[in-house]
């Protein structure tokens, strides 16, 4: 309910919303939490194993019960924190875990199955049958416990990320944060202040004190506008940092449209990464429940959260409320009650000498030892110096005392150190290079130890980044010493619950440890302590000092589980923003793409590249009627492909010749001037890398190729001989593969098709096999290479990219009026395996020059990479698998990739595997299948006959083993010279 | 994590590919004999603490750079050009 007057957003506007279809009415500026609770909307949700039905526990985003789900269909948005979520008219909450609803839900009968669900259930009890673990077990355990579900559909909402540099980095703005980023901002570094929050301020805004004379959250606005007026300082509000990294690098989730209507217009969420030189945490910290019995009823929350609620949001969550705590800090909550005009009926401190603040009862040496209520408290009962009573009470504060919020000091496996004092552990000095910790995150709990550590920090940090620390008064704050006793269980009747998310309680981590879990990391695995969305922010350090106990270790020896980022959840849409369907890999278009799919063809994917598979014609049904119709159209008239997708790079400079001699192992310096060579790059251990032409194209310029699959390797592996092996030559290269288009022209008609659209003609004599040099085309420079992937007589034409679409449709018209026409990836590689080209499928990364039958192309007479390696005695002398043809015996077998070969009549099993198939076709010229492989000491076996079997397709096809080059051996047709 | 670019300067690691240990620039002599090439091909120590290794600023300036780098605390302490760094 509210309470008059009361909360910083007292004059609020009306905001209406609903929850489970009924419809609500909060203010501005609450959170769903704050506005159920000022509804009296206590039960909010069923717990994750046993469907207790459960309510808000905290007032932020560490929050383990109250999770809801927003938005359905695709934009379905599960485990919502309702104690983040700020409301906005319309906003449609739904509870989760419940079914057929909250109040009536049917899957609590876990509850009274519990004594069987304890830690370790799944493992003892769905052990057999096995195949049952599958089928039958996990679809039913799934079904009954969990969280939020996702819708299943594709996520439509829009993310972002970006990307952000600052001197400092200062990660929550409550009192330490904001003093801390005013004194490095007055010092001149660049600082970001972030906050999970949607407004800064932190604990201020939660609580009565004044700083400086003023209310807290008064002071601490004055603050945020000072910082908002300095040019170096950039204010995050609603970013959570989620993880810290190595060289300063820091993750953000910053909740862009979480806080009001969805629009597709806006990102919902935008993933930053923070580079700072340095970086202050003043997370805070996170108050702990206290393990007694029944404590998980709605309406028993955090003491903080209580006055939370009050203060910043003028909500008492009860009528009559009652505290219990080991600590001073927690008797604010009744003194703000009362204050407000709330009911008190008690506050049971478990010391024996608990203060008195106010004008309300205390039960000192004070324990709770039950409470009752069905779907919200309705009483407890206590045990005190003075006997055993029962209060009636809808709402229990409870206090544990403060945990300082460590977590991102362990991101890079820093452990953090107990405190005897504050009864929690700390951070340790130095546990993330470049960070420093101030305020309550680094044990210092009053409001006057907060802003004196922010400044004394931030000055220190300022002084390590070589500024000068500007002048910073000291605001006048509450200094109240933080007593504590330790008390982190009660005996009594009834589960003692200590991680609310998960269902874990006293007696599971003692069970953990009964059973030899005793190592803490054991313990989280077995009993689930400290898993899901809140990873134990609430009841990590609580069930460390139960699995203390059981084990008999004090808590520093326990020592605590890792903490891992991220500190909140974070969507896998946030992080992996613009990479969501065609965003996840960029498309690279070849300039003919357009004319490509106008005429129907479909694509393949190349790597990044989109190329035609084929191009259909009127009355084709199969690709392989196009395929073949292609083939032949090559083989008998004139096609055309877009070739520009292989890499292309220039090479220039004095030693470019001996640069080539040293990347390529066959020989270029002799190459001369308007010629193309064929060169075979191998790795340094000897095994092939890739292949290519490269033409020379003047005294010091080459023109290198590689295959589309490898540019980006061939590229990078000359970066790292130029500089790193040979950086005495005097070459300069780089990538002009986007620069030129480049069309092969294939068939007996090329040249004749080229010299309808070429300024000069060519003939046979001037332009050779493996010719290049300078044409013109309708006054555009260009390319020509005489160089054949088909074995036919054949050109590639080169032109600036941007002249590439008009040159591929005049190329196409050409072809066509001659008879011929466009031919697809499926044609070109039917025509490479008719002449033995080899392309990936074969030099796939274990085969040396050697093993495809180019051994002698290494040449002796210079060094190159891979030169001694592939002298290796293996290579020279073992018995390898090396490149064949395979052509079936009956013209009908079939061949297929991937398939292995067998001596004829051995068992196909691995122990005879003799080798392998990687490439295979249907030939239309010769009439039947095709294929490429490898097979052991294969040049020695031509003739003979091998099985082919593929275990999977279930063939077994009869080859006779042959050259790999199967038509036109003596190249006759790309060398053809005469000029008819 | 971030890599001091000798060039460009302090760059995220994205924008970097990485190779592996430095022993890659001490390439043996064609007749080094089969040992030294072994050595240089395939064994590798596998250090708790400096190591030096290549990274090539591949979406950056193409320089190939040889770090030095603390694979226990992740300290990044140096970078230099391959080119600058064998002499």
């Amino acid at each position: 309910m509210r309470v008059a007057g009361k909360g910083l957003n007292a004059h609020g506007a009306p905001v209406t919303f609903t929850f489970d279809g009924t419809t609500f009415e909060g203010r501005e500026g609450d959170t769903l939490a704050a506005a159920l609770l000022a509804n009296d909307v206590r039960l909010v949700g069923r717990s994750f194993k046993y469907h207790r039905p459960r309510g808000i526990l905290t007032a932020g985003s560490e929050e383990p019960n109250a999770l809801v789900t927003m938005g359905t269909d695709a934009a379905q948005d599960p485990n919502i924190r309702a104690t983040t979520q700020e409301i906005y008219d319309g906003l449609a909450a739904r509870s989760q875990n419940a079914w057929p609803s909250l109040n009536r839900d049917v899957m609590a009968v876990n509850d009274l199955l519990s004594p069987f669900l304890s830690a370790g259930f799944y493992y003892k009890t769905f052990m057999w049958p096995k195949s049952f673990w599958e089928k039958v077990y996990e679809p039913i355990i799934r079904r009954a416990a969990g969280l939020g579900a996702l819708s299943g559909a594709t996520n439509e909402d829009t993310y972002e990320k970006a990307f952000a540099h600052c001197d400092v980095l200062i990660i929550g703005a409550g009192p330490a944060g904001l003093m801390a980023a005013l004194t490095a901002a007055r010092s001149g570094a660049d600082v970001i202040l972030a906050d999970e929050d949607s407004q800064m301020g932190g604990r201020l805004l939660a609580e009565t004190y004044d700083v400086d004379g003023q209310a807290g959250a008064d002071w601490a606005a004055g603050i945020v506008e000072d910082l908002r007026g300095m040019a170096n300082v950039r204010l995050m509000t609603r970013t959570t940092v989620t993880g810290a990294y190595d060289q300063g690098t820091y993750g953000a989730l910053e909740l862009v449209n979480h806080h009001r209507t969805p629009n597709a217009a806006v990102p919902r969420e935008c993933f930053w990464r923070i580079v700072a030189k340095r970086s202050i945490l003043c997370a805070g910290a996170l108050e702990r429940p206290i393990a007694f019995p029944n404590n998980d009823r709605p309406g028993i929350m955090t003491a903080g959260a209580v006055r939370t609620y009050l203060n910043r949001w003028g909500v008492a969550p009860g009528k009559s409320v009652t505290v219990f705590a080991n600590n001073d800090d927690a008797h604010r909550t009744a003194v703000d009650l009362v204050d407000a005009g709330v009911t008190v009926a008690g506050v049971i401190d478990s010391r024996a000498d608990a203060p008195q603040f106010g004008d309300y009862p205390v039960f000192k040496s004070g324990l709770v030892i039950a409470t009752k209520g069905r779907l919200c408290l309705e009483s407890i009962t206590v045990q005190h110096s003075g006997g055993t009573r029962d209060i009636r009470t809808d709402c229990l504060a409870m206090s544990g005392g403060w945990n300082p919020t460590v977590h991102l000091t362990c991101h890079m496996n820093g452990r953090p150190t107990w405190d005897d004092y504050i009864l929690s552990f700390v951070p340790t000095d130095g546990s993330i290079p470049g960070m420093s910790v101030a305020g309550a995150a680094s044990g210092v709990f009053s409001t006057h130890g907060c802003l004196e550590s922010g400044i004394k920090i931030a000055r220190e940090v300022v002084l390590e980044l070589g500024l000068t620390a500007g002048d910073i008064d000291m605001p006048s704050a509450d200094d109240s010493a933080y007593r504590i006793e330790p008390l982190w269980q009660v005996e009594g009747k009834g589960r003692k619950w200590l991680d609310f998310q998960n269902d874990v309680h006293v007696k599971d981590i003692n069970l953990a440890a009964q059973e030899n879990f005793r190592s803490v990391e054991h313990m989280k695995r077995y009993t689930t302590q400290g898993m899901a969305t809140d990873q134990g922010k609430n009841s990590n350090v609580s069930a460390l000092a139960v699995l203390a106990d059981a084990t008999g270790r004090g808590i520093p020896e326990t020592g605590t589980t890792t903490f891992r980022p991220p500190y909140v959840p974070v969507s896998i849409g946030a992080m992996g923003a613009g990479a969501q369907g065609h965003g996840f890999a960029p498309e690279r278009h070849m300039t003919s793409h357009h004319a490509t799919l106008d005429r129907g063809a479909p694509m393949i994917e190349a790597g990044l590249w989109y190329r035609p598979s084929y191009f259909p014609k009127t009355g084709e049904t199969t690709w392989l009627e196009s395929c073949n119709r292609e083939v032949n159209m090559v083989r008998n008239t004139v096609g055309i492909c877009d070739v520009s997708t292989l890499g292309k790079i220039d090479i220039q400079g004095p030693d470019a010749a001996a640069f080539l001699d040293f990347v390529y192992c066959n020989t270029f310096l002799t190459l001369k001037e308007n010629r193309v060579r064929y060169g075979l790059m191998l790795r340094e251990d000897g095994y092939v890398m890739d292949d290519g032409t490269t033409a020379r194209l003047g005294p010091n310029q080459y023109v290198m190729t590689t295959t589309t699959a490898a540019a980006g390797q061939v590229m990078k592996h000359l970066d790292w001989v130029s500089q790193a092996l040979r950086p005495d030559l005097d070459v300069r290269f780089g990538s002009v593969t986007e620069q030129w288009a480049q069309f092969a022209v294939a068939g007996p008609k090329s040249r004749d098709l080229l010299n309808s659209i070429l300024d000069q003609g060519i003939d046979g004599e001037s332009w050779p096999f493996m010719a290049c040099g300078d044409v013109q085309i309708s006054g555009v420079a260009g390319r020509l290479f005489r160089i054949s992937f088909s074995g036919e007589h054949a050109y590639e034409i080169a032109v600036p990219s941007r002249y590439g679409a008009s040159l591929f449709r005049q190329l196409c018209a050409q072809a066509e009026a001659m008879g011929g026409g466009v031919y697809g990836m499926e044609a070109l590689n039917v025509l490479r395996i008719e002449k033995g080209f080899i392309t990936h499928s074969e030099i796939h990364g274990r085969v040396n020059a050697a093993d495809i039958g180019f051994g002698r192309m290494v040449s002796q007479k210079k060094d190159c990479i891979g030169n001694t390696a592939s002298q290796r005695p293996d290579v020279v002398g073992g018995e390898r698998e090396q490149l064949v043809g395979l052509k079936p015996i009956d013209p009908k077998g079939k061949l297929t990739a991937g398939a292995h070969l067998f001596v004829d009549g051995a068992d196909a099993v691995r122990v005879n595997d003799q080798g392998y198939v990687t490439s295979v076709c249907y030939s239309p010229t010769l009439g039947h299948d095709l294929a490429l492989g490898f097979l052991l000491d294969g040049h020695n076996r031509h003739g003979e006959t091998v099985q082919l079997v593929d275990h999977l397709r279930g063939v077994e096809t009869v080859c006779e083993v042959c050259h790999p080059v199967f038509l036109d051996p003596d190249n006759t047709r790309a060398k053809e010279t005469s000029n008819g | 994590m971030r890599l001091p670019c000798p060039l460009c300067g302090e760059r995220d690691r994205r924008e970097f590919y990485y190779q592996g240990h430095a022993t890659m620039l001490d390439r043996p002599a064609r007749d080094a004999g089969i040992d030294a090439w072994d050595d240089y091909l395939h064994n590798r120590d596998n250090i708790a603490g400096e190591v030096e290794d290549l990274w090539h600023h591949e979406a950056g300036c193409g320089a190939w750079i040889k770090v030095t780098r603390n694979t226990v605390t992740h300290e990044v302490s140096g970078a230099k050009l391959v080119n600058g760094a064998r002499k």
